[in-house]
C-alpha cells in the first residue's frame, strides 16, 4: 500500500484510539486536515514549491506510523544531544512519546508541558481552541498531514509579563525500535505580552534505522514579546526532516528563528512569518554545512501586512561533495505595509564540483514607500586568502576551515545563548573536520 | 641562507621570471627595485610558494634545501615569511586568533608543543608594543576595515611573532604615511639580527632611508640587470630606470 493510502486509512483507527471528544475543535480540525491531505497528497517536483526537492526516495518506505516507544532509553543514551551545561527546561520525546522521566517540565510561572495533555485537559481548551492550527498553512499538505494526526509535541504557554528564566530544549529522539518510523511532532508556543522565551529544538535519531519526521510548530508572539528559536538539524544520514514553522507576530514583538543544518538525508524547512501589527521585527538566520549527498531546502516567507515593520534574513551555506542546498526566500510587502524595511541575503560557497545550490529570492512588493533589498552570492573559496594563510604557516586544510568558519561567523554571532554558540561552533568545526585552537 | 639559481617562472604560460640569480646571506638586507611589471612581486610569491606560478627552470634553496616541492605553509615552517602588498581581509577571525593559529601550527610542524596561553599573551603584548599597536586592535577581525597603514603594521606584527629566518617585504612602504613608515621600519630594524635576513621589494628609495640595505638589485623584464650597494638606490631615484634598459 502506498504511504498516502496507508495514512488515510489509518486515520479512523487513530481517532478512535485517542480520548478526544468527537464534538471538540480538535476533532474537527483533524477531520478537515485529513480530507485536505487526501485531496492534495504528498507534494511532487511538479509543484513549484518543491521543484528542487523530491520526497520520492522517502515515500517508498513502509513506515510504522504509531511506533512503540523504546522504554529503556536513559539519560546516558541522550545526554550527548542535550546542552548539559545550561540550566533549562527539557521536553524529551522518544519515538513520538513524551518521556517524563527524562524531561523537566513546569507549570509554575508558565506552562512548559506537552500537547497530549493540552488537547485533553479542560484547563487548556481555550488556548487550543484559540490557537491550534490557526496559522499553519492549509496549502501545505504535509502540515495538513501533521494536523490530521496531531497528538503529541511541546506545549508552551507563557503568560504575559513573564521572562522565562531558562531556555527550553525540545528534543525528539527516534531509537530504531521500528525498522522505519514516521514521527509527527506538533508544537504550540504562545508567548504573552511583554514576555520572553528562548527555545532550542532538535530531532535526533540514535539508531541506524530510517526516520522521517514531519514536524509542525505554531508560534504566537504577542505585543512586545521576544522569542528566540533555535533549530539544530544535525541528524544521521538515515533521517529526514520536514519542518514547518508558522509564526504570527503582534505589534512591537521580535521573533528570531535560527536554523543550523549540518546533517540528515533530506531536510526541508518551511518557515513562515505573518505580521499582525506595527513595529514588528522578524529575524531569519540559517547556516547549512553539508557534505556527502545531504540535501537541505530552506523555504521562507515573510508576509509584511502592516506598516513600519522590519525583517532581516541571512542564510549561509557551505556545500561539499555532492550535497545540495535550496534557498527560496519570499518576502511579500502588502499595500498597507508602508515604511517596511526588508532585507534578505543568501550566500553560498561550493567547495566541490559536485555540490549544488539553487537560490531563489522572491520579492513581491505592493507598497511604494519601502526599503527592500536582497542579495545572493554563490562562490568558491578565495585562493588568494588561502595562500595568505598558508604563507603564515597555516596548513591548507586548516586555512580552508578558518575561511569557512569566518564565512559562517556572522550568523553564529547572532546566537544569544553562549553554550549553544559554543556547541554550534564545535559542530561546524567537526563538520569541517578540523580542530581549531579557539572558539569564534 | 637563500640561494636562487637561474629561476624561471610562468603564469598561464607567460614567462615572468627569466633567469634570476640571487644569494642572500644571514644578517644581510637586500632590496629589489624595478619598474612596474618587472616581476618583483612574482619573485616574492614564487619564493613563498604561490601555486599559480609554475617554476619551469632553476631553483630556490633555503639553507641548502630545495624548496620547490614544498607547499607555502611548509616554507613558512622552515622560516620564510612574506609580507603582502595587499593583505587579505578575513572577517570573523581576530588578529589574536589568527596569529595564535599560525604560531601553533608552525610549532606543531616543528615538533613542538603549543605555546601556553599565558606565554602567547605575553609575546603578543611585547610585539604589539614594539610596533606601537593598540591592544584593542588585536581583537578586531583580521585586516577587515583596516587602513592601509594598519594592514602593513599588522603584517610586520605577524612577522615579529613568527620570527622568520627570511622576511620578504613586498611593497611594505606603499600606502604608508611617513609616521607609519617610521614605525614599521623601526620594527623591522629591531627584529633584524645576524641570524636572519630581509628581502625588501619596493618601487621607491624612500623605504631604504629607514631600512638600509646592504645590496640593491634592479629587476627588469624578469632578470636582475644591475646589482650594487645602497648608493644604487639613489642613482635610480635620480635617473629612473630607463638608463638600465
Amino acid at each position: 500500500m502506498e504511504l498516502k493510502e496507508k495514512l488515510v486509512s489509518s486515520f479512523l483507527a487513530f481517532e478512535n484510539k485517542g480520548n478526544i471528544d468527537l464534538d471538540s475543535t480538535v476533532h474537527a480540525i483533524r477531520l478537515n486536515a485529513i480530507n485536505n491531505f487526501e485531496k492534495d497528497g504528498f507534494p511532487t517536483k511538479r509543484d513549484e514549491e518543491w521543484k528542487y526537492t523530491s520526497l520520492n526516495s522517502l515515500l517508498k518506505y513502509d513506515f510504522s506510523l504509531f511506533p512503540n516507544a523504546e522504554k529503556s532509553v536513559g539519560f546516558k543514551n541522550i545526554k550527548d544531544y542535550l546542552i548539559n551545561d545550561i540550566d533549562s527546561y527539557t521536553l524529551i520525546f522518544v519515538d513520538g512519546e513524551f518521556n517524563s522521566f527524562l524531561s523537566e517540565t513546569t507549570h509554575e510561572d508558565c506552562d512548559v508541558c506537552v500537547m497530549s495533555s493540552a488537547l485533553t485537559r479542560p484547563k487548556y481548551k481555550m488556548i487550543i481552541d484559540n490557537y491550534l492550527n490557526t496559522i499553519a498553512n492549509k496549502k501545505n499538505s504535509l502540515a495538513e498531514l501533521n494536523t490530521a494526526f496531531v497528538k503529541e509535541g511541546a506545549f508552551i504557554n507563557i503568560p504575559k509579563n513573564t521572562i522565562v528564566a531558562k531556555p527550553i530544549q525540545i528534543i525528539n529522539f527516534s531509537t530504531g525500535n521500528e525498522k522505519e518510523v514516521l514521527l509527527q511532532p506538533r508544537n504550540l508556543v504562545v508567548v504573552g505580552e511583554n514576555s520572553h522565551v528562548q527555545i532550542i529544538e532538535r530531532h535526533q535519531n540514535i539508531s541506524k534505522n530510517t526516520t522521517l519526521t514531519n514536524s509542525v510548530t505554531e508560534i504566537f508572539v504577542h505585543k512586545r514579546a521576544i522569542v528566540d528559536y533555535y533549530k539544530i538539524q544535525n541528524d544521521t544520514n538515515e533521517s529526514s526532516l520536514i519542518d514547518s514553522t508558522f509564526i504570527s507576530q503582534k505589534q512591537q514583538s521580535i521573533a528570531s528563528v535560527n536554523t543550523f543544518s549540518f546533517g540528515g538525508k533530506i531536510t526541508r524547512n518551511n518557515l513562515e512569518f505573518y505580521h499582525e501589527g506595527e513595529h514588528i521585527t522578524s529575524n531569519l538566520n540559517g547556516i547549512s554545512v553539508l557534505n556527502e549527498k545531504q540535501h537541505v531546502d530552506n523555504h521562507t516567507l515573510v508576509d509584511h501586512k502592516s506598516p513600519n515593520c522590519e525583517s532581516h534574513e541571512l542564510y549561509k551555506g557551505i556545500y561539499a561533495d555532492k550535497s545540495v542546498g535550496v534557498f527560496n526566500g519570499k518576502v511579500i510587502v502588502r499595500q498597507a505595509a508602508q515604511k517596511t524595511n526588508a532585507f534578505q541575503q543568501n550566500n553560498s560557497i561550493l567547495i566541490d564540483d559536485g555540490a549544488t545550490i539553487n537560490s531563489k529570492p522572491q520579492l513581491e512588493i505592493f507598497a511604494d514607500d519601502v526599503k527592500c533589498s536582497h542579495g545572493c552570492t554563490i562562490g568558491q573559496l578565495d585562493e588568494s586568502a588561502l595562500f595568505y594563510m598558508q604563507s603564515r604557516g597555516i596548513p591548507k586544510k586548516e586555512a580552508k576551515a578558518l575561511l569557512l568558519y569566518a564565512f559562517a561567523n556572522d550568523v553564529v554571532e547572532k546566537i544569544k545563548i553562549p553554550q549553544l554558540k559554543a556547541l554550534i561552533s564545535k559542530l561546524i568545526a567537526k563538520k569541517l573536520n578540523v580542530q581549531l585552537g579557539f572558539e569564534l | 641562507m637563500l640561494k636562487i639559481n637561474n629561476l624561471h617562472a610562468n603564469i598561464n604560460g607567460k614567462e615572468i621570471l627569466k633567469g634570476i640569480n640571487l644569494e642572500i646571506k644571514a644578517g644581510e638586507v637586500h632590496a629589489i627595485m624595478g619598474p612596474n611589471g618587472s616581476g618583483k612581486s612574482t619573485l616574492a610569491s614564487v619564493i613563498a610558494g604561490k601555486e599559480d606560478f609554475e617554476v619551469t627552470e632553476g631553483s630556490v634553496e633555503l639553507n641548502g634545501e630545495d624548496l620547490s616541492d614544498f607547499a607555502p605553509e611548509v616554507r613558512a615552517h622552515k622560516g620564510v615569511f612574506l609580507s603582502f602588498q595587499y593583505p587579505i581581509e578575513i572577517p570573523g577571525v581576530t588578529v589574536t586568533n589568527f596569529i595564535k593559529t599560525a604560531i601553533n601550527e608552525t610549532r606543531k610542524a616543528q615538533g613542538m608543543a603549543e605555546l601556553p596561553a599565558k606565554e602567547m599573551l605575553h609575546l603578543i603584548r611585547e610585539k604589539a608594543d614594539l610596533l606601537e599597536i593598540d591592544r584593542k586592535f588585536l581583537s578586531r577581525s583580521l585586516n577587515e576595515g583596516f587602513s592601509g597603514g594598519e594592514k602593513k603594521r599588522n603584517e610586520i606584527f605577524q612577522m615579529a611573532m613568527l620570527e622568520p629566518q627570511l622576511a620578504i617585504l613586498d611593497e611594505t612602504d606603499s600606502g604608508l604615511d611617513i609616521d607609519a613608515l617610521k614605525v614599521v621600519a623601526n620594527g623591522v630594524n629591531k627584529l633584524k639580527s645576524e641570524k636572519n635576513a630581509v628581502l625588501l621589494i619596493t618601487h621607491y628609495q624612500r623605504l631604504l632611508d629607514y631600512i638600509v640595505p646592504d645590496f640593491v638589485h634592479v629587476l627588469h623584464n624578469g632578470k636582475i640587470v644591475k646589482s650594487g650597494g645602497k648608493e644604487l638606490a639613489y642613482e635610480l631615484e635620480e635617473k629612473g630606470y630607463d638608463w638600465l634598459k
